[in-house]
C-alpha cells in the first residue's frame, strides 16, 4: 500500500477541531431513481483545502452523490451546503463549483486554449485577464506549447490535463473529480497523482475526489468516505480506514485480509481472547472489546502482520499451524497462502529482505503462524 | 489458385470490393455524363437521333471533332436561363432553409426522447416514404386548390369569406418542396445529435453556461456536419426538382428543371438541353467539392471527427 505524502507534513485535521466550520456539508441526503435508493441518507462534512475520496465499487452511490454536489442531480431528501450557502435547489451553472469529468468531456471543436477559457468567457471576465489566465493555467499543467491544438491531437494523458485546467481556471471553492485518473495507464497515474497533490496545495482548493481504485484513495486523500449500496461506512484518514476498519466490510474493501471468525472466550477491560474454529490456540488482544458477551466476532488481521516461522512460538496465544499451499514471488514481496487445519486459506506476505531464497520457506512446508496481540482488529458486524 | 494468380497481377480481394462502388459511377454517372457532355457540344438537326454526331470521317482518312459551343453561349446570351437558374437556386436555398428551421427541432426533440419512443418517431418521418412520391405530390393539389381541403376548412370556420389562391403560386411550391424533402433533412441531423455526448453539456453548464448558450456553443457547432449534409441533400435535388413546380406552382414560374424538360421534350433541341443540365452540374457540384474539401481538411484530413 503506497503511503500518502501528507504524513511528513504538519498536521492537517480540521476534523478534530470543534471550532472549524465545515466547509461542505451534506445533511441527510437520499437520492432515489424510482425505487432504487442510489444515495441513502448520508450525512458528511468536508473541510476547506481537503482531499476528500468517495471510494466504493461501482453502482455505491459514489457518483451520484458528486454529482448532486455538482448541481446535475436534486436530492430527493436532504441539503447540500457549500461554504455555508444552501446550493441545494441551485443549477449547475450557478454553483461556485467545477468538475472534472471521467470522460473528460472536452469540447472537440475547440482548442485547449478556447476550451479552457470556456468558462472565463461565460463570466464575462475581461479578455487579456482571460489570455493571462489561461496561460498560466496552461503553464501549471505543463500544456503551454499545445494551446492551440484540438482535442483529438492530444494523448490521453495531455487530454487529462486539459480537463485539470478547464475545471481549476475559474478558482472554483470546490473541485470535483469523478475517477480523474482513471483512463490513464500505471505509470502515467502514479505521477499524476503526486501532481494532483502538488496543484491542490498550491491553489488551496478543496478536492472532492471519486474514485474505485482503493490504492488512489489512499495516496491522495486527507481522509475517505467509504461507500456501500448509498450508504457512508466509514470516513477516516487512509491510516484510520487501513488500520482501524470499523466493520468485516471496511476491512475487507481495503487492501487484503484474512477474517477469523469466533466468539469472546475472556473479557475484560484490558485484554480479550478469541477462541476460533479455524485456529488451534486462541486469539489474544491486548485491548478491551465492547461487544455482549457470547457474541459472534471477528478478528481481521492483515497479511503483512503476520509471520512465519518453522518452530513452534513460545506461549499458549496468537499462533496455529500450517501448510503452505501457494507462493507468489512478486520481486519485493511475496505472497504464501496457507491452509489451516480446519481447511482455511491464509494470506500472508513476506519482504523479500535477502536476495538469496535458500533459506526462505517453500512449498508444501509445514509452518507455524503467529501474530502480535497488537495486530487483529476486532469487529461486531 | 485464382486468389493466387490474381495477386501475382496485383489484383487483392480489398482492391475487387472497392472495385465494385467505382465500377458503379462508372456504369450509371460517369458513361451517361460523357455522353450527355458530348451531346452538349453538338447541334440540333431533325434526324435520329436529334443532333449532329460530334465525330465524323472526312474521306475515310481524317478524324474530323466538331466542337460546338453555340449551346453554351446561348445559354449566356438567352436571359431565360440564367433567370431560370437564379430563381431555381433561390427557391431551393429558401426552402433548405425552411427545413432546416422546422427539422432541426424535429431531429433535437427525438434525439432526445426515450430510445423506445425515437423508433416510432423516426419511423413517423420515413413513413411517407411508404406511398409514392408523385400521389403525396397530387394530394397536395386536394388540399390547396380553390375548393381543396384547407380553403373549405378556413372558410367553414369563417376566417376567410372568398377561397384564397394557393395553387400554381410560389407558397404551393415551397410547400410541396419544403414537405417532400424534410426526411432528407431530418435524418442526417438526428443521426448527428444523437451522437451528442451528453456529459459535453454538463460540462458546459459546470462552466457556467445556461441551457441556451449551451446549445449555441456546443450543440449547434458540433452538428454542423449534420447541417451541412441534411442541407446538400435537400438543396442538390430541390434545384433541379421538376415535378413539384410543374404540379403546383404557376406555369409561368422559372424553374431550371422545367425549362430543361420544355428543351429536351418541347422544343426537341437535345444539345440545348444537355448543356442546360452541364451548367448546372458545374455550378453546384464543383462549389459543393470545394467546400467539403476545405472541410475535410480543416477536421484533419478527414481521418479524425
Amino acid at each position: 500500500m503506497a503511503t500518502s505524502p501528507r504524513d511528513n507534513q504538519v498536521r492537517f485535521e480540521p476534523w478534530k477541531d470543534p471550532d472549524a466550520q465545515p466547509y461542505v456539508r451534506i445533511e441527510r441526503v437520499t437520492k432515489k431513481f424510482g425505487d432504487f435508493v442510489a444515495v441513502d441518507d448520508v450525512t458528511l462534512d468536508i473541510y476547506k483545502k481537503e482531499i476528500f475520496c468517495l471510494l466504493g465499487a461501482s453502482g455505491c452511490g459514489k457518483t451520484t452523490l458528486l454529482r448532486m454536489l455538482a448541481g446535475f442531480e436534486r436530492p430527493t431528501q436532504g441539503r447540500i451546503f457549500i461554504d455555508g450557502v444552501d446550493v441545494t435547489a441551485m443549477p449547475p451553472y450557478e454553483r461556485p463549483v467545477n468538475m472534472m469529468f471521467q470522460s473528460y468531456a472536452i469540447f472537440p471543436h475547440m482548442t485547449v486554449e478556447q476550451n479552457v477559457a470556456f468558462g472565463l468567457k461565460q463570466d464575462r471576465v475581461a479578455k487579456a485577464e482571460i489570455t493571462k489566465r489561461v496561460g498560466e493555467m496552461l503553464d501549471m499543467v505543463k500544456l503551454g506549447q499545445f494551446a492551440k491544438r484540438k482535442p483529438h491531437q492530444l494523448s490521453g494523458g495531455q487530454r487529462q490535463r486539459v480537463a485539470l485546467a478547464r475545471a481549476l481556471v475559474k478558482k472554483p471553492k470546490l473541485l470535483l473529480l469523478d475517477e480523474p485518473l482513471a483512463a490513464l495507464d500505471k505509470k502515467l497515474r502514479e505521477h499524476t497523482q503526486f501532481e494532483l497533490i502538488n496543484i491542490q496545495e498550491t491553489l488551496g482548493v478543496t478536492f472532492i475526489v471519486v474514485t474505485h481504485d482503493q490504492e488512489e484513495a489512499m495516496t491522495l486523500s486527507t481522509r475517505i468516505g467509504l461507500m456501500n449500496h448509498g450508504e457512508i461506512v466509514q470516513v477516516g484518514t487512509p491510516t484510520e480506514i487501513y488500520e482501524y476498519p470499523s466493520s468485516r466490510f471496511v476491512a475487507e474493501f481495503i487492501g487484503s485480509v484474512n477474517m477469523f471468525e469466533g466468539r469472546l472466550t475472556e473479557d475484560e477491560p484490558s485484554y480479550v481472547r478469541i477462541g476460533s474454529d479455524d485456529l488451534e490456540q486462541p486469539i489474544y488482544v491486548d485491548h478491551g472489546v465492547s461487544s455482549a458477551p457470547g457474541a459472534t466476532v471477528w478478528a481481521a488481521i492483515r497479511p503483512e502482520k503476520m509471520q512465519m516461522s518453522r518452530e513452534q512460538p513460545a506461549g499458549p496465544d496468537n499462533w496455529t499451524a500450517a501448510t503452505v499451499q501457494d507462493i507468489a514471488y512478486m520481486g519485493d514481496l511475496s505472497i504464501y497462502l496457507l491452509r489451516l487445519a480446519s481447511g482455511k486459506v491464509v494470506r500472508v506476505t513476506q519482504p523479500n529482505a535477502a536476495r538469496h531464497a535458500d533459506e526462505r520457506i517453500t512449498w508444501d512446508e509445514r509452518v507455524y503462524l503467529s501474530w502480535d496481540p497488537t495486530s487483529p482488529v476486532v469487529v461486531t458486524k | 489458385m485464382i486468389a493466387r494468380a490474381l495477386k501475382r497481377v496485383g489484383i487483392t480481394g480489398r482492391t475487387l470490393v472497392t472495385a465494385v462502388p467505382y465500377f458503379w459511377l462508372l456504369l450509371f454517372f460517369l458513361i451517361p455524363f460523357v455522353i450527355v457532355l458530348k451531346i452538349s457540344f453538338s447541334d440540333a438537326q431533325i434526324s435520329m437521333p436529334p443532333y449532329q454526331p460530334l465525330f465524323a470521317w472526312i474521306d475515310e482518312k481524317v478524324l474530323q471533332v466538331q466542337l460546338n459551343f453555340a449551346n453554351y453561349a446561348f445559354l449566356v446570351e438567352d436571359n431565360l436561363y440564367w433567370k431560370a437558374y437564379l430563381n431555381s437556386i433561390f427557391v431551393a436555398g429558401v426552402s433548405t432553409l425552411i427545413c432546416l428551421l422546422i427539422g432541426y427541432p424535429m431531429a433535437y426533440a427525438i434525439a432526445r426522447t426515450r430510445p423506445s419512443t425515437r423508433n416510432v418517431l423516426l419511423l413517423l418521418v420515413v413513413l411517407p416514404f411508404w406511398t409514392s412520391f408523385l400521389l403525396r405530390v397530387y394530394a397536395w393539389i386536394g388540399i390547396l386548390k380553390n375548393n381543396g381541403l384547407l380553403n373549405n376548412a378556413l372558410m367553414s370556420l369563417g376566417i376567410i369569406d372568398e377561397p384564397i389562391r394557393m395553387l400554381q403560386t410560389d407558397f404551393a411550391v415551397y410547400v410541396g418542396i419544403v414537405y417532400s424533402y424534410l426526411p432528407f433533412m431530418i435524418l442526417p441531423l438526428y443521426a448527428n445529435l444523437e451522437k451528442l455526448d451528453l456529459t459535453l453539456l454538463e460540462a458546459a453548464a459546470d462552466l457556467g453556461s445556461r441551457p441556451w448558450e449551451s446549445f449555441l456553443k456546443v450543440t449547434l457547432p458540433l452538428s454542423v456536419p449534420g447541417i451541412i449534409a441534411g442541407c446538400l441533400l435537400v438543396f442538390i435535388p430541390a434545384v433541379g426538382e421538376f415535378v413539384i413546380p410543374t404540379l403546383l406552382g404557376d406555369p409561368g414560374m422559372l424553374m431550371i428543371g422545367k425549362v430543361l424538360w420544355t428543351e429536351f421534350f418541347n422544343n426537341r433541341d437535345w444539345p440545348v438541353a444537355s448543356a442546360v443540365a452541364i451548367a448546372l452540374l458545374l455550378f453546384l457540384v464543383i462549389p459543393i467539392m470545394y467546400y467539403q474539401r476545405a472541410q475535410d481538411a480543416e477536421s484533419g484530413g478527414g481521418l479524425h471527427r
